[in-house]
């Protein structure tokens, strides 16, 4: 079976669509298609492009890391670098691409929610480049966990609204961020953070993150004249830095995927194994696996990595699961800690939380594979902003 | 459709008088008073009453609808209690009654069961912010197997086609949302191109009765966006003046149940003399 999900209607299997409110129903038409006429048009793509490279600094490097891999007894382990990006980490990918989208639509206002404040500062970023007004929407909470990163969303001229409504975190601060855009739809853009949201986001965040498999591709090649790995291992949270390295390679059945949620304290104490441990359900405008409790409400997630911390997942990310065609393995926090440490001490690159839960994996997934199989690892983001939680924990 | 909602809605029209749907959120402000307010509201002179279920994740609402059902989850209410308060309701009283409430907990109820127990528990309809027509078709069916009206809403940025292809799928009247924005939100300043906008409404939607929500705080406010609907609902503006009589411990219960129904009473028919 070949996989070309999703349908017309954003559907992936029984996963996604648009469960929004009226009022955002010609909105997300509109943006729709303008992103469909964008991604067909060979213009849109140039200047995309350049600004991936001249910008974000693309292509990244894929490193072999041949002392983790040795640490972890196997495999020939290779680091996607997206720790490299401008910003440090993948996130800004998406945000150029859908910036370039706000400025074709017209749209003069920025918006966007964050929750460990890597979104924003990526959404404060291209909306400085481009010179567009930029608020931002994060949990109280977040704000005080992650006040570097408020820092520097200021700094870029944004304003960081702190969200005080529900939990105070990433959730919340989404469901403001689409409060603000029902009350402004005309001359407002929602910079949606990852491949969550109702249709089109989940597709058109996939396509602006699909650069990273792409590259992948061609520099394995160069590499090893291989065209496709054998493994690939990705954190997820919304699960866009993951959908952005698997996707090319969907259609490949001999890429084996490899999907790391963040188990917290643990799966049986407070975690964010969505797609482990949730059921079937709705939230911010799409249908996905859902921390929840048996009435329906939305449960907290916890995790030490913010980017993680979320009771939701992208809806291709449930489809993938329910498919088999991605397996989705949990880390607790601890060994996240114990992750970062051992890429700093092996490679010399200190990740972020978020990556480090993929790097944890490694140890379940090497003893899993033949011994010289090709393991691509996205390298998501750069430990930088983590370093006071670090320092607190390890 | 021919329903309780619809027969009282049509009967108020040939009697050329204009309905008044008032919200409360299930639970708030605390799970005792839901019996008492919906008395209140039905005796302050409400058409229909839209009981709403307290979610989590209330994406489409403004602070005091939020802040209440925060509160209500608070105290522990769950979707049973509120099909049971609303069963209550029905053997007390005639009045029309919807749920008003987000698709998750529904879903997670599951949606045969929850028609079938709304049905039984004498509920007249549903509204469902974040389900609009294209995701509703399973709803529909479900809830016309029931027969439960299912309402859908237009805004002021709803093409003038889907206008008419949403007057088309709902039942029982079509919610004319008054503003591009959150439940509660401030009228000032905006009436003339919300009534331009009723007018433009009032011409696509021609098969279900029209009536308009979100912002209307007072009975001049409704009486100005009546005009071009068959009706109004107040949401927001009530769950406020409870939370203001609630506050204040001089009040008994039963005088704070008689204060609620002359704040709903004077919504329609303006200021008591």
């Amino acid at each position: 079976m070949i996989y070309n999900a999703p349908d017309r209607k954003g559907r992936f299997g029984p996963y996604g669509g648009a469960y929004i409110p009226e009022i955002l129903v010609p909105e997300l038409d509109a943006l729709r298609v303008a992103f469909e006429e964008s991604w067909q048009d060979a213009e849109f793509h140039v200047q995309y492009q350049d600004l991936l490279k001249t910008y974000v600094g693309r292509p990244t490097a894929l490193t072999p890391a041949n002392r983790l891999s040795e640490a972890l007894g196997g495999g020939h382990i290779l680091l996607k670098r997206e720790d490299l990006c401008h910003t440090g980490a993948h996130k800004i990918n998406n945000t150029i691409g859908q910036i370039l989208l706000a400025r074709k639509m017209g749209k003069t206002r920025i918006i966007a929610e964050t929750g460990a404040g890597q979104h924003g500062v990526a959404t404060a970023t291209v909306a400085a480049r481009f010179g567009l007004q930029c608020v931002v929407y994060m949990g109280v909470e977040d704000t005080e966990r992650q006040a570097l990163n408020v820092a520097r969303m200021q700094l870029l001229g944004a304003e960081v609204r702190p969200v005080t409504s529900g939990s105070q975190t990433l959730k919340d601060a989404t469901n403001e961020a689409i409060r603000d855009w029902v009350s402004n739809p005309t001359d407002t853009f929602y910079i949606i953070g990852s491949v969550v949201g109702p249709h089109p986001y989940p597709m058109m965040v996939r396509s602006f993150h699909n650069v990273i498999g792409e590259e992948v591709k061609r520099q394995l090649n160069e590499l090893t004249d291989r065209n496709t790995p054998d493994v690939l291992v990705a954190c997820v949270g919304g699960g866009s830095n993951a959908i952005g390295l698997f996707y090319p390679f969907i259609n490949h059945p001999e890429v084996q995927m490899f999907g790391v949620e963040a188990a917290g304290e643990g799966l049986d104490g407070r975690h964010a194994a969505t797609l482990t441990r949730g059921a079937m359900g709705v939230l911010h405008g799409a249908m996905s696996y859902l921390l929840q409790d048996d009435d329906g409400q939305i449960e907290l997630a916890h995790s030490i990595s913010a980017g993680l911390d979320y009771p939701g997942v992208g809806p291709e990310h449930s489809w993938l699961k329910d498919l088999g065609r991605v397996t989705y393995l949990t880390e607790t926090d601890k060994n996240a800690l114990a992750g970062v440490e051992l890429l700093s001490r092996t490679e010399g690159i200190i990740p972020a939380l978020e990556t480090a839960h993929a790097i944890a994996a490694l140890k379940k997934i090497v003893p899993q594979v033949a011994p010289d199989s090709i393991i691509v690892v996205n390298c998501s983001g750069r430990g930088d902003k983590d370093m006071q939680t670090i320092m607190d924990n390890l | 459709m021919n329903s309780r909602l619809s027969t009282r809605l049509l009967t108020l029209k040939s009697n050329g008088e204009k309905a008044m749907g008032i919200f409360l959120t299930s639970g708030f402000p605390s799970p005792e008073a839901t019996n008492l307010l919906l008395d209140a509201i039905d005796e302050g002179g409400a058409d229909f009453i839209e009981l709403g279920m307290p979610h989590s994740d209330p994406l489409a609402e403004g602070l005091p609808i939020q802040h209440s059902s925060t509160c209500a989850l608070k105290a522990g209410i769950t979707m049973q209690d509120t099909l049971e308060a609303a069963a209550q309701f029905r053997q007390r009283s005639e009045t029309p009654l919807l749920l008003m409430g987000y698709i998750n907990p529904i879903l997670r109820f599951g949606a045969v069961q929850f028609c079938e127990r709304a049905a039984a528990a004498g509920v007249d309809g549903l509204i469902i912010p974040d389900l609009p027509p294209q995701e509703a078709s399973l709803m529909r069916k479900h809830m016309q197997k029931y027969g439960l009206n299912l309402v859908f809403l237009v805004a002021p940025n709803t093409p003038t086609e889907r206008m008419k292809e949403i007057d088309r799928l709902s039942d029982g009247f079509v919610y004319c949302v008054t503003i591009t924005g959150l439940t509660g939100t401030g009228l000032a300043g905006r009436l003339d191109t919300i009534n331009s906008y009723l007018k433009r409404a009032r011409e696509m939607i021609t098969h279900n009765p029209l009536l308009v929500g979100f912002g209307i705080r007072t009975y001049d406010n409704a009486c100005d966006l009546s005009k071009h609907t068959d009706g109004f609902i107040v949401g927001s503006a009530v769950i406020k003046e409870v939370e203001r009589l609630w506050a204040c411990p001089e009040l008994s219960m039963v005088e704070r149940g008689q204060l609620v129904a002359r704040f709903v009473r004077s919504l329609k028919y303006g200021p008591e003399k």
